[in-house]
C-alpha cells in the first residue's frame, strides 16, 4: 500500500514537471500522428502482397503504431532517471522511507501513462483516417493496454540500464541499438507471412511483436480473444521481470555512494 | 542520552580506505561537527549514518536504531541534507516540500501548515511558488535544509551546508543553523572543511583525517590543549635547526616546521615574548623574513594533531 502511495506521489511530480515543458507536450501529441500518417502513406500499396487480413493498410497499421510508439517511448524512459540521479534527487529519496521499488515504478508508470495518452491520440486520428475497430470499446482498451504493457516492459529495462550506466550517452546508444532492430523483427509494418522465415521465428520471441499481435487481433476480422489474452499476459510477466531487475540494479548504484 | 553512536566504522572503495575505524558519539540536542579536508571520510561517515551505504564493518546507531538492521526506522527519524543539492529543479519550492512530506507519511492540513511554516522559517516564502531552477545558490540551500526538516526529524545531517555559497550567504546560513537547532530542538551532525564554520557552529567537534578521528572535544578544549599562542617565524635562508635552538633558548617551544622555512613555536603570551624572540634571532645572525603571532585557532589544532597544514591538505596537496 505504501509502495503504491509513494509511487503515485512520484508519478504526479513527474507528470507536473512534464506539463511545464510546452515543447514536450507538442512533441508528445504530434509525433505519434507523424508515424501513422507517414508510414500509412509510404506503404499504402503493400497490402496487395496479401496476408494482411484487410485491404486497408492504415487499418492494419494503426493498432501496431500504438504499440510501436509505446516501445520507442520506453527505450528513452531511463533518461528521466539519469536526470534524477545526476541532480541527486534519487539520493535524497533513498534517505527517506520511500522504497526503491516505488522510485523505479514511478518512472515506469509515468512512461506507460504517456504511452496511453499518445495511444488514444493515435486511435482518434486513425478513426479520422477511416479505421474502424469492430470490437468497440473493449478493442480500444486492448490496444491501449498493449501499448502500455510493451512500454512498461521496456521501460523497466531502460530504468535498469539507467541505474547501471548513469550516463546519457550510453542510454542513447542502447536505445538506438534496441529500437529499430526490434521494430523490424516484428510484424508492426508488414504481414508476418511476408517476412523471411527466420524473421518470423525471431518475432515469436520479440515482446514488441507480442504487443502488436494482441492489438491487431481486435481490429482485424475474426478476433481470437485467447491470442489477445495470452500475449497481454506474456507482456505483464515481462514487465514484472524487468521492473524487479531494475529495482535490483539499485544495489549497484548504492555501492557507488 | 546519545543520539548517534558510531563504533569502529570501516569502509573501502576498491583500494581506497575511506573509513579506517571511525568512532564517536553525539549527545541529544548537540551540534556536532566533523571537520576535515576533502576526502577525509566525512561524507562517507554521513552516508553510512543516513543508510545510503553500508560499512564493511563496525556499528552505528541513530536515535537508538541500528543503521544496518533498522534502516527504515532510521530514515523516519532523520533529516538528510546532502552535499549536492537534492532538490527537483523543475518543481517549485512548495511542491518539493509537499512531496518530501508525503513520502515521510504526512498529509492534509498538517503537511500544508508545516510547509508554510518551514518556508517562513528558512526565509523563502516569497519564492515558494517559483520553479527552483530560478533560485539562487543560497535559496536552494535553504530549501535543501527545509526538505530535511519537513517531517520534524530528531536528528539532522548537514553535509557541507555552506560549500559553494558566497561568504555573505555563508554567514547567514550559520545564523540559520544556530536558530533552527534551537527552534526545532534538534541534534545536528554537520560536516565541514571550513575551520571557521566548525568553530562557529559546533558545540563539540571531531577532526577527521584519512579515515580516522584524530581528536575530539569542544572548540575551546581543543584550542586550550595547545596552551598558548603560536609564533610563526619565517626564515630567509632556511636555517631551521639553528632557529629552533634559539627559540627554545628564550622559552618558546618549537612545534612544527612548515615548508622547510617557517618554524612554529608555542609561547605563553605572544605579544610579550616577541621582542625577546626577535632580538635573540638577530643576535644569532639568523635573517628573519616575517614573524607573526596568532591566538590558537582550529588551524593550529589541525596542524598540531595531524602534522599537516589544513589548507594544503584540503587542496589535495
Amino acid at each position: 500500500m505504501t509502495v503504491a502511495r509513494h509511487t503515485w506521489f512520484m508519478v504526479l511530480r513527474q507528470a507536473r514537471n512534464l506539463m511545464r515543458e510546452p515543447i514536450w507536450i507538442v512533441m508528445m501529441v504530434i509525433q505519434p500522428m507523424v508515424w501513422l500518417i507517414l508510414y500509412g502513406q509510404l506503404f499504402k500499396n503493400v497490402t496487395r502482397l496479401g496476408g494482411f487480413g484487410t485491404g486497408s493498410y492504415v487499418t492494419f497499421l494503426a493498432p501496431a503504431i500504438v504499440v510501436m510508439n509505446g516501445f520507442f517511448g520506453a527505450t528513452w524512459s531511463g533518461m528521466a532517471m539519469i536526470s534524477d540521479l545526476e541532480h541527486k534527487v534519487v539520493e535524497r529519496f533513498l534517505a527517506t522511507p520511500a522504497s526503491r521499488l516505488s522510485i523505479v515504478l514511478s518512472q515506469i508508470v509515468r512512461s506507460a501513462l504517456t504511452a496511453a495518452i499518445q495511444g488514444i491520440i493515435i486511435l482518434i486520428v486513425s478513426l479520422a483516417l477511416g479505421v474502424r475497430i469492430h470490437t468497440g470499446a473493449l478493442g480500444w482498451l486492448v490496444i491501449i493496454l498493449a501499448g502500455m504493457l510493451v512500454n512498461s516492459a521496456f521501460a523497466g529495462f531502460s530504468q535498469g540500464i539507467a541505474l547501471l550506466t548513469r550516463r546519457e550517452a550510453t542510454m542513447i546508444a542502447v536505445a538506438n541499438f534496441v529500437g529499430l532492430p526490434l521494430l523490424f523483427l516484428s510484424s508492426t509494418m508488414i504481414a508476418k507471412s511476408q517476412m523471411p522465415h527466420w524473421m518470423q521465428v525471431a518475432a515469436e520471441f520479440n515482446p514488441v511483436d507480442w504487443g502488436v499481435r494482441a492489438a491487431r487481433e481486435v481490429v482485424l476480422p475474426g478476433t481470437d480473444w485467447s491470442v489477445v489474452g495470452w500475449h497481454l499476459l506474456l507482456l505483464l510477466a515481462l514487465t514484472a521481470v524487468t521492473s524487479a531487475w531494475a529495482t535490483r540494479t539499485f544495489r549497484s548504484y548504492q555501492r557507488t555512494l | 542520552m546519545e543520539a548517534i553512536v558510531v563504533q569502529e566504522l570501516r569502509k573501502r572503495y576498491g583500494e581506497v580506505r575511506a573509513l579506517n575505524g571511525v568512532s564517536f558519539s553525539v549527545r541529544e540536542g548537540e551540534v556536532f561537527g566533523l571537520l576535515g579536508p576533502n576526502g577525509a571520510g566525512k561524507s562517507t561517515t554521513v552516508r553510512v549514518l543516513v543508510t545510503l551505504t553500508r560499512p564493511d564493518s563496525g556499528t552505528a546507531s541513530v536515535a537508538g536504531h541500528d543503521v544496518r538492521k533498522e534502516p527504515t526506522a532510521v530514515r523516519r527519524t532523520i533529516g538528510y541534507v546532502p552535499q549536492d543539492s537534492g532538490v527537483d529543479g523543475f518543481g517549485t519550492g512548495r511542491e518539493n516540500l509537499m512531496l518530501q512530506g508525503r513520502i515521510q507519511g504526512m498529509s492534509g492540513r498538517d503537511l500544508r501548515d508545516r510547509t508554510n511554516e518551514l518556508l517562513e522559517l528558512v526565509g523563502i516564502a516569497d519564492a515558494a511558488d517559483r520553479v527552483v531552477r530560478g533560485y539562487s545558490g543560497g535559496m536552494r540551500r535553504r530549501l535543501d535544509i527545509a526538505l530535511g526538516l519537513v517531517h520534524r526529524p530528531r536528528v539532522l545531517f548537514l553535509d557541507e551546508p555552506t560549500t559553494g555559497l558566497d561568504p555573505e550567504a555563508r554567514v547567514e546560513m550559520w545564523d540559520e543553523v544556530t536558530r533552527l537547532a534551537q527552534a526545532e530542538s534538534l541534534t545536528i551532525l554537520l560536516t565541514t572543511h571550513y575551520l571557521e564554520e566548525a568553530d562557529r557552529l559546533a558545540n563539540r567537534l571531531a577532526i577527521v583525517s584519512q579515515g580516522t578521528i584524530v581528536v575530539e572535544g569542544t572548540p575551546g578544549e581543543l584550542k586550550a590543549l595547545l596552551q598558548g599562542d603560536a609564533v610563526h617565524v619565517e626564515l630567509a635562508n632556511g636555517a631551521v635547526d639553528q632557529a629552533k635552538d634559539v627559540l627554545a633558548g628564550v622559552g618558546a617551544r618549537p612545534e612544527q616546521v612548515i615548508d622547510g622555512r617557517t618554524v612554529v613555536a608555542r609561547v605563553e603570551n605572544g605579544g610579550r615574548a616577541l621582542p625577546g624572540i626577535i632580538s635573540a634571532l638577530e643576535g644569532a645572525g639568523i635573517v628573519v623574513e616575517s614573524v607573526s603571532v596568532s591566538r590558537p585557532s582550529l588551524d593550529d589544532v589541525y596542524l598540531h594533531y595531524t602534522g599537516r597544514d589544513f589548507q594544503s591538505e584540503d587542496r589535495g596537496e
